[in-house]
């Protein structure tokens, strides 16, 4: 147990913890505001933080961006291709996918966010939950089949 | 004759897709009633006539399986015959004719609603009792036990006021609770313990089982088949009774009951074996049980006013005979139990068809209102006297035989109090179905309007006075149902 | 790996050698066609024949692969690891054959009863989202790369909650609906995302054969195992395993109607795939931890599901509804079969996908027609409608005796199998005895709540304002066509026990399961 309170462990893995932090402050928010947009930014953090951790994975120690390297025509330096040591770019490809798949949620989290306020005038859970209880009320009684008549 | 040259398995699904057949015509012709009554009496007699010739064929000799689809490794859906299942059918489909002319007599007498609803539903539910005779696995008949259930269930729910939907759905409730519960869990333990479910000479489970799960097995069994209505699974039987007459007579006196006692033969012989079930005395308890069945039953039914409720609690203990039979573990017991199925069918099913004359003609179910009834309805009483004698077990009447291989099997295997149980049993059928004749009869208390002379329509009349001839029919020919029956008990 | 050569030798030649991409790309090509075209009158044509072709190609694929072995079909010739590998087995054979049958039987119907519900309008772009969600379900099953499951599994989510949200026209409730299963969603592929990230730092792949041949003696790699964690929780939410079902009953309830019936047969079934996938190809249960996932969570949430969601629906007075929590319970019986952990088990598991996607879709359908006729699908407002529509009320009795497992149908032989497997596995653990007695116990409350359904339906008075007409045409073929299947597989086996038993063994095999022989799609 002790080394996860070392200095070293702690600096070396700083990019899981931060990620860790994004994640729940992300999650946190999804889950306590009841403001339906605040929501979808606290989705967008959470998404993020995972995008960061993917981005962090990806990272060689003392590696660069995986560019060829050219020589003065404009050609791969074959040479020098050989000594540099690259990070690994599948991470960040496939981030790049999920970043373009979390655009579309949170766009269509805004669009229904839109309509939601068209048809209940409010955004706030807590107000759209009491107007659907009721609605689920009214349901019941209008088309009460008798508890008796059940069992 | 030139019918020899269909095979047995042809003849089968002939006997399985006539009421089928019979099913799609009232759907079809439901506005024309004539049309579709005929139709239908046409399609039971042809059933009859392909079960008649299959024991042209066959006799009692037991047929090969044959596979109409393979459902699992080790697992098909066959049919073959046998004897205990050609009885079966025999009766199931004889009856069917009778009953059908009286169920047209009743429907449309007592202004019934929905003819073609409940006769296609009838019509499955014959199917599916032919289907359960003829059944070569357990899988086979569990599969035709259930539709038999759910088929049914539009039957007893047919009058559609809430009691009858209360009672239908007490019936159901305990019919697919108990089948679903234990006797599929029992099917499946079975299929895994052995890898097969074929009704084998024998039983399958021997070598295969451990001593002390063989009664837990049977348990689950005895209890899964609810409709052997053993105690406590009984409540059933009674809640059917709201359904109309017909579908009490022929289904909850002959059909469903009788699939129910028929199935715990079947498991008792092929599945475990009698052998096998006297060798490790694991029915030792279930032969109490219906011993306790038998007189609890007979008590109740002293008690109930209603003709129907009492002849349901009468069938419950008579149930219990066949169960006992099968329990007692030995060959005299099976082959009393076997036929059992028989004679009782014929006697408790023309008590349900006077029953339902009674009803027709003056609405009567109490039987405390049944006074001075016999003056007016001779012939009815006459029949329902007749049957009330078979079930009690008097000679010369059919029903005494059964009881005799009862006891002789209780003899054989040194179990007593079983004879004084069925001695016991037997005075007090006579307690409870004796005082309804006399009451029809005898009674001083008379009723002005019912003094004279005036029948049910012959429709209801004449089926159960048939049944009742055939009681007495079925006392001289009991021999040769014997020997029918014997193979069931060959090694 | 050892198909390099095979990938060399195996480049375009024939169209048959793309069936695997097909599979996906035809409805994918569809749905943006469907915008282009811009014409209601095009939109549900089209997304009908996309539908048939991709029938099908499933069809075909499952010929070729239903004797065991597997397709490999490289995306642009890429090698795997390193590039996209749609594979085909026997078991996301059978998935595919499901969905795409659903989906296909789903449209007839949903031409009558979108019209009804939904403004005309919308119409060519629901039917685009159709297509769309369609794709995501069929990719999700075909792809063999992970992080392509994860893009799969969002293009039907997205297109999933646009097709909830259309419900909006008749309950404003949809809206919420869709929004609160956009929020579930998203966090579940985010968790499924973060566990295949999890996988990669292990082992530097995702393609699924490969991560299988990787991970396979890391079993007490932290990293991995909290990777399965992470893929299990993320995609067992689009199951709707039981904790995490809250989102569907609202979903299926306002949803439109033809939305549900696509919905509640294929959507959780494909994430149920993947799950099986993961828990018996990537991951295998001969590690501790999956195996104890599968006995000390999977089984007891199973049966909690099948007890607790069954009683909801016992109580429910919407038929719709009903039909939601039932089908709460009834992927609890998938996951009891999967947690049981044996062939059997596994065969019940995946043949029961089959049977209650039918029968769940038959159901809805009847409760569809039974809104179009009637206007909602409350037992108030529906009783009584047997005898006047008795076409349509004779299917929903097949499919709810199905549902029930009554011999004689579908799903009978599904609960039968689990009964089975169950008790097969209490010779070496008594206490499967009780998980085999708590299967059928369970489906005891389903004969409650499915029977309730044909007491209102024909033995109470309707209401007489309702003229007693049949439904469309349009939508009795396909009801019909699944009343008949939920029948006829109650008896014959041949198709499906055969194949289920067949992926059942793939899965069973582990990550071997994955290098099987290859078939040569061009020879066939």
């Amino acid at each position: 147990m002790g080394k996860f309170f070392e200095l070293q462990f702690l600096t070396g893995h700083i990019h899981y913890l931060l990620f860790i932090v994004l994640m729940m402050t992300g999650l946190f928010i999804v889950v306590d505001k009841t403001n339906l947009v605040k929501k979808i930014i606290g989705l967008n953090i959470f998404q993020v933080s995972v995008f960061m951790f993917y981005v962090s994975i990806g990272k060689v120690t003392d590696g660069t961006a995986p560019i060829f390297p050219m020589d003065s025509n404009y050609h791969v330096d074959q040479a020098a291709m050989q000594t540099i040591l690259y990070s690994n770019p599948l991470p960040h490809v496939l981030i790049l996918t999920a970043i373009v798949v979390g655009i579309a949620t949170t766009s269509l989290g805004l669009a229904l966010i839109v309509r939601i306020r068209e048809s209940f005038n409010t955004i706030d859970e807590e107000d759209i939950l009491q107007i659907e209880q009721k609605m689920t009320r009214d349901d019941n009684q209008k088309y009460k089949y008798l508890l008796r008549d059940m069992l | 004759m030139e019918f020899n040259s269909i095979d047995t398995i042809t003849l089968i699904y002939c006997a399985m897709l006539f009421p089928v057949l019979a099913m799609a015509g009232n759907m079809a012709f439901s506005g024309a009633k004539n049309v579709r009554d005929t139709f239908t009496l046409l399609c039971a007699i042809l059933t009859f006539f392909s079960v008649v010739m299959i024991l042209y064929n066959v006799g009692n000799n037991v047929t090969e399986p044959v596979s109409l689809f393979n459902v699992f490794p080790g697992i098909d859906i066959a049919f073959n015959v046998e004897p205990l299942g050609l009885l079966f059918a025999i009766i199931a489909s004889g009856l069917w004719i009778l009953t059908h002319i009286y169920g047209v007599g009743y429907m449309r007498s007592n202004n019934e609603q929905h003819h073609a609803r409940f006769f296609a539903c009838f019509c499955i539910a014959i199917s599916s009792v032919i289907g359960i005779a003829f059944a070569s696995n357990m899988f086979t008949l569990f599969l035709f036990y259930e539709i038999l259930t759910v088929s049914t269930y539009p039957l007893v729910a047919h009058k559609g006021t809430s009691e009858s939907i209360r009672g239908a759905r007490v019936y159901l409730s305990i019919l697919i609770g108990t089948s679903i519960v234990l006797q599929l869990t029992a099917i499946i333990w079975t299929y895994v313990l052995t890898g097969t479910l074929d009704f084998t000479q024998g039983g399958i489970l021997e070598g295969k089982i451990s001593d002390w799960v063989v009664p837990i097995l049977l348990a689950l069994y005895a209890f899964g088949i609810g409709k052997a209505a053993l105690m406590p699974f009984h409540k059933w039987l009674p809640a059917a009774m709201v359904a109309p007459t017909p579908v009490s007579a022929l289904l909850h006196a002959v059909a469903v009951v009788k699939a129910g006692v028929f199935t715990m033969l079947k498991i008792g012989i092929y599945i475990f074996g009698i052998d096998f079930l006297s060798d490790t005395g694991a029915s030792e308890w279930l032969m109490w049980l219906a011993a306790y069945s038998i007189i609890a039953a007979s008590v109740i039914a002293m008690y109930q006013d209603n003709l129907k409720k009492r002849l349901a609690y009468s069938t419950i203990s008579q149930l219990s005979y066949i169960t006992l039979g099968m329990a007692l573990a030995n060959s005299m017991g099976a082959l009393g139990g076997g036929m059992h199925i028989a004679m009782h069918a014929m006697g408790k099913i023309t008590l349900f068809m006077c029953a339902g004359s009674i009803y027709v003609k003056y609405h009567k179910t109490e039987i405390s209102e049944m006074s001075g009834l016999g003056r007016a309805m001779p012939i009815t009483f006459l029949a329902f006297f007749i049957g009330a004698l078979s079930i009690i077990g008097l000679p010369p009447l059919g029903g005494s035989w059964p009881k005799f291989l009862l006891i002789m099997g209780a003899i054989n295997t040194e179990h007593y109090i079983i004879i004084a149980v069925l001695m016991l049993s037997s005075l007090l059928n006579v307690a409870y179905l004796m005082p309804i004749v006399g009451r029809a009869f005898f009674s001083s208390n008379l009723n002005s309007s019912v003094g004279k002379y005036n029948e049910a329509p012959i429709l209801c009349w004449l089926p159960p006075a048939i049944t009742a001839i055939g009681c007495i029919v079925l006392f001289f020919y009991a021999g040769i149902l014997q020997d029918f029956l014997t193979p069931i008990i060959q090694k | 790996m050892a198909n390099i050569a095979h990938v060399a030798e195996h480049t375009a030649r024939d169209l048959i050698d793309h069936l695997p991409l097909l599979q996906v790309l035809v409805p994918f090509c569809t749905a943006p066609v469907i915008v282009l075209f811009g014409s209601r009158r095009f939109a549900w044509p089209l997304a009908f024949i996309s539908s048939v072709i991709s029938l099908v190609i499933s069809v075909m694929l499952m010929m070729i692969v239903r004797e065991g072995g597997y397709i490999s079909y490289t995306l642009g010739g890429w090698a795997p690891p390193l590039g996209i590998e749609y594979r085909i087995d026997a078991t996301n054979a059978f998935v595919l054959m499901l969905i795409s049958t659903i989906g296909t039987l789903v449209l007839p119907f949903a031409y009558t009863s979108i019209k009804n519900e939904i403004r005309n309008r919308d119409h060519t772009l629901l039917y685009a989202c159709w297509m769309l969600c369609f794709t995501g379900l069929l990719g999700m099953v075909a792809t063999g790369d992970a992080f392509n499951v994860f893009v799969f599994l969002e293009i039907s989510s997205l297109s999933t909650y646009v097709l909830v949200a259309q419900g909006a026209s008749k309950d404003r409730r949809a809206l919420t609906a869709a929004y609160d299963y956009l929020i579930m969603g998203t966090i579940g592929a985010t968790f499924f995302v973060i566990g295949l990230g999890m996988l990669y730092m292990a082992t530097g792949t995702l393609n699924l054969a490969d991560l299988a041949d990787r991970i396979a003696n890391q079993g007490a790699n932290r990293t991995v195992r909290s990777g399965f964690a992470f893929v299990i929780v993320g995609m067992g939410l689009k199951v709707a395993i039981f904790p995490l079902h809250l989102w569907l009953p609202k979903a299926y309830t306002f949803a439109p109607s033809a939305v549900t019936v696509f919905l509640s047969a294929t959507a959780t079934k494909a994430a149920l795939y993947v799950v099986m996938r993961f828990v018996f190809s990537v991951y295998n249960p001969d590690f501790s931890f999956a195996k104890n996932t599968l006995e000390i969570i999977f089984l007891p949430l199973a049966i909690i599901a099948m007890f607790s969601a069954s009683f909801v629906a016992v109580f429910q007075v919407n038929m719709k509804k009903m039909l939601a929590y039932s089908s709460i319970a009834q992927v609890g019986y998938m996951l009891l079969g999967i947690a049981i952990l044996n062939e059997a088990g596994l065969t019940a598991s995946l043949l029961h996908m089959f049977n209650h996607g039918f029968a769940k879709a038959l159901l809805f359908m009847g409760a569809g027609v039974l809104v179009l006729k009637t206007g909602g699908s409350f037992y108030l407002q529906i009783s009584g409608m047997g005898r006047k529509m008795p076409i349509t009320s004779g299917a929903i009795v097949i499919g709810g005796l199905s549902l029930i497992g009554v011999p004689g149908t579908a799903g009978f032989l599904s609960k039968w199998l689990l009964v089975q497997a169950a008790l097969e596995r209490s010779a070496d653990n008594s206490l499967f005895l009780v998980v085999a007695l708590s299967i059928v116990l369970s489906s005891l409350l389903a004969v409650v709540y499915v029977w309730r359904i044909f007491e209102v339906l024909f033995l109470r008075e309707a209401d007489v304002l309702i003229p007693s007409s049949e439904a469309p045409i349009m939508m009795l073929i396909p009801m019909w066509i699944l009343a008949g299947s939920c029948v006829w597989f109650g008896f014959s086996t041949d198709l499906l026990y055969d194949v289920a038993n067949q992926a059942a063994l793939n899965l069973l095999e582990g990550s071997m399961g994955m290098s099987g022989s290859i078939l040569n799609l061009g020879m066939n």
